[in-house]
């Protein structure tokens, strides 16, 4: 690697006719002083950053929500113009906690079983490979999928929607009234292309951390691949997969701009998730955000504080799950 | 006599009896021909219905028959490679479309023209115009972010693994994590209170603030983990003969990780190049040529498609226009993601992978 001319680059040491015990111990060195406090400098900052985005956001929410006059977290409306404003966030919290559970319920299960097919299924030459098609997934901008989800995918979800609304229309969560399928259901779907590759990737790296002895030993009492990955991966890996889901509903949570493309927002609670109409956080900041004035802006403020403390909330959960596990490296994915 | 019967001619009965290597693929054949046959017969129009019935008998038939032949278990155990199977097909599907269909629309009116000419004069409706004020723009901020997040994130990066002990490291690590999650409009939202605070309009240099805000915790964790990998041996050999710690970090740790560490900034840079939300708060968008990020509001490749596609619903051109874009930022995302991974692998430390 190279390394001896590197090291031979450094000074040779300053004879010490007496031994220092401050030279000796090293870190009162000027250089070292300052560049200890360059770094240990830009940490802290980081964390003042943290601090000012929830201060911050916290008052200029305030500014906003001490003027509203409905109840910022029950009611039905967003009429920031009207004198006196009513709005709050209601539709909006419905909105995002449903098309990330739709997001969820789809991704998870194909994002761990993606997962389990790059460390037990797929031929060893194609591993690399297919985890770089998965890694594109991840690199695709957001606002190239709104497009493409938009543009290509509600247009193909027509046959689905009929099909759907008539064998489980009945259900009320499926029934369609034949609007353009721009709704929560095509919104969970896009959202579910998302986030799949950050749930492969974490679950793949804790896959990876299983034991092969737990392995070689279910094998060696004649289970088959199935059987060794119901019986040694998926009992060893569960909390790992738990934390790489709450990692995706973290990024379904605040996606923006493909949903701000797909969904025709209404503000209103429905039960299908066929029929277009409602709305989540980031989408509602997206789109109302160009008409709206000063206090307009501090009322999207205020939602998007609401939609801070969730994702916070979601992200601290898992990596303290992860955090009790520290071999898995997945943090980086 | 006896050496017969220690020498069966027969498979070996202690594995059990096994279905040959090509039944998959027979009963895949099979059950297509079969869901082929019923739709015919049945009228039914839909190729989606043809192919779920094909699948239904095809999951029916690998049950049935493995269960006759090997047993219940290994029956299962087929199940379950089909559907790992399907899943990891199912996820290259929308891949390959969104790809497909990104090359196939975005290359109508990509030219040198459209890329070297800006909105300036002409409508959304109207056909011609180009992308030359988006790209500008682009490179701008993202360019400002990266010179603001990329020493910050190396440098905490650096303390948390070369000095980080105790409670103050704990503290960073745990909210670089959780910065990591932030939905980008909350970073830009948080500029955009500091802007409402001092009464500021929008422009270019505000989207790289919350850019770099994006930027910053990805540095950090691909920067720790690059960090990690060198060797404490080098560490332990440079601090014998007595050069100094900063020395040490800047000489012998950082020229050894020096390829990992570019790898992911250039990775963060790929991934807050996409980044429409902020930008669209805060930068604006501006159909004419403004090459000054600190005044005036500035346009973005990523807010350009999303103009494109809002603000013209209907009209042939804009959509045109909004696929080229879309086109030249997967192109750029992409090159830029190849480009990191060719030199992670070439300079790639000895230890790990």
């Amino acid at each position: 690697m190279g390394t001896p001319t590197q090291i031979t680059d450094a000074p040779p040491p300053a004879p010490q006719p007496a031994v220092d015990k401050r030279a000796v111990r090293g870190a009162t060195r000027p250089g070292d002083r300052i560049f200890l406090g360059l770094s240990r400098g830009s940490g802290i900052l980081l964390l003042v950053i943290m601090a000012a985005i929830a201060v911050f956001l916290t008052y200029r929410a305030s500014l906003a929500i001490s003027k509203d006059q409905g109840n910022f977290l029950t009611t039905f409306q967003w009429d920031t113009n009207l004198v006196p404003p009513n709005f709050g966030i209601a539709v909006l919290a419905f909105g995002t906690v449903v098309s990330s559970i739709v997001a969820m319920v789809i991704a998870v299960p194909v994002a761990v079983a993606i997962a389990l097919f790059l460390t037990h299924y797929a031929p060893r030459r194609l591993r690399g490979p297919i985890a770089y098609v998965i890694d594109l997934l991840a690199a695709v901008p957001s606002i190239v999928y709104g497009l493409w989800g938009a543009l290509v995918l509600v247009p193909h979800m027509n046959g689905l929607f009929g099909w759907l609304n008539d064998y489980l229309g009945w259900t009320g969560i499926f029934s369609w009234e034949g609007g353009a399928p721009r709704s929560m259901l095509t919104v969970g779907i896009l959202l579910a292309i998302m986030i799949l590759p950050i749930i492969t990737n974490v679950s793949r790296e804790v896959f990876r951390q299983v034991p092969q002895m737990h392995e070689e030993a279910a094998l060696a009492l004649g289970a088959t691949r199935w059987e060794v990955i119901r019986m040694a991966v998926i009992p060893f890996g569960r909390s790992g997969v738990i934390s790489a889901s709450m990692l995706g509903l973290g990024r379904a949570l605040g996606e923006t701009m493909a949903v701000a493309t797909v969904l025709s927002p209404t503000f209103d609670i429905q039960a299908s998730l066929l029929d277009p109409g409602g709305g989540t956080f980031a989408q509602n900041i997206a789109s109302k955000f160009g008409e709206a004035t000063e206090f307009g802006r501090d009322a999207l403020i205020a939602s998007g504080l609401v939609l801070f403390v969730i994702t916070l909330l979601v992200n601290g959960a898992a990596r303290a799950i992860i955090a009790r596990r520290k071999e898995y490296s997945g943090a980086n994915a | 006599m006896s050496t017969a019967t220690l020498t069966p001619k027969g498979p070996s009965t202690l594995r059990g009896a096994r279905l040959p290597k090509w039944s998959p693929y027979a009963i895949a054949a099979g059950s297509i021909a079969l869901a082929v046959g019923i739709g015919l017969a049945g009228g039914l129009h839909s190729r989606v219905q043809w192919g779920l019935i094909a699948a239904i008998l095809y999951v029916v038939g690998t049950y049935a028959i493995a269960a006759a032949v090997e047993g219940k278990r290994q029956a299962k155990d087929r199940i379950a490679t089909s559907f790992v199977w399907v899943a990891f097909l199912l996820a290259v599907v929308p891949l390959a479309s969104l790809i497909w269909s990104t090359v196939v629309r975005g290359v109508k009116v990509l030219d040198v023209y459209f890329l070297t000419h800006s909105m300036g004069v002409v409508a959304d409706t109207e056909p011609g115009g180009g992308i030359y004020h988006a790209i500008l723009g682009t490179l701008e901020q993202v360019g400002l972010a990266t010179v603001i997040a990329a020493p910050i994130g190396v440098l905490t990066a650096i303390y948390l693994v070369e000095y980080g002990r105790g409670n103050l490291s704990k503290a960073i690590t745990f909210f670089v994590d959780v910065m990591t999650g932030i939905p980008s409009i909350v970073a830009g939202l948080f500029i955009l209170s500091l802007m409402l605070m001092f009464d500021m309009q929008p422009f270019g240099f505000a989207g790289s603030l919350a850019l770099a805000i994006l930027m910053m915790p990805v540095v950090v964790r691909s920067t720790e983990e690059m960090l990690k990998l060198v060797p404490n041996e080098l560490r332990e050999a440079s601090l014998a003969l007595g050069v100094p710690k900063w020395r040490t970090i800047l000489k012998v740790v950082l020229p050894t990780s020096i390829g990992g560490i570019t790898t992911g900034i250039m990775l963060s840079i790929a991934r807050i190049t996409g980044e429409t939300a902020p930008v669209l708060l805060l930068v604006w968008g501006n159909a004419f040529i403004n090459a000054n990020p600190f005044e005036g509001a500035q346009a973005s490749l990523p807010l350009y498609i999303y103009q494109q596609y809002a603000n013209s619903a209907g009209s042939g051109a804009a959509y045109d226009r909004a696929w080229a874009a879309s086109l030249t930022l997967i192109a750029f995302v992409m090159l830029l993601n190849l480009v990191a991974r060719g030199i992670a692998r070439w300079k790639a430390p000895k230890t790990g992978r």
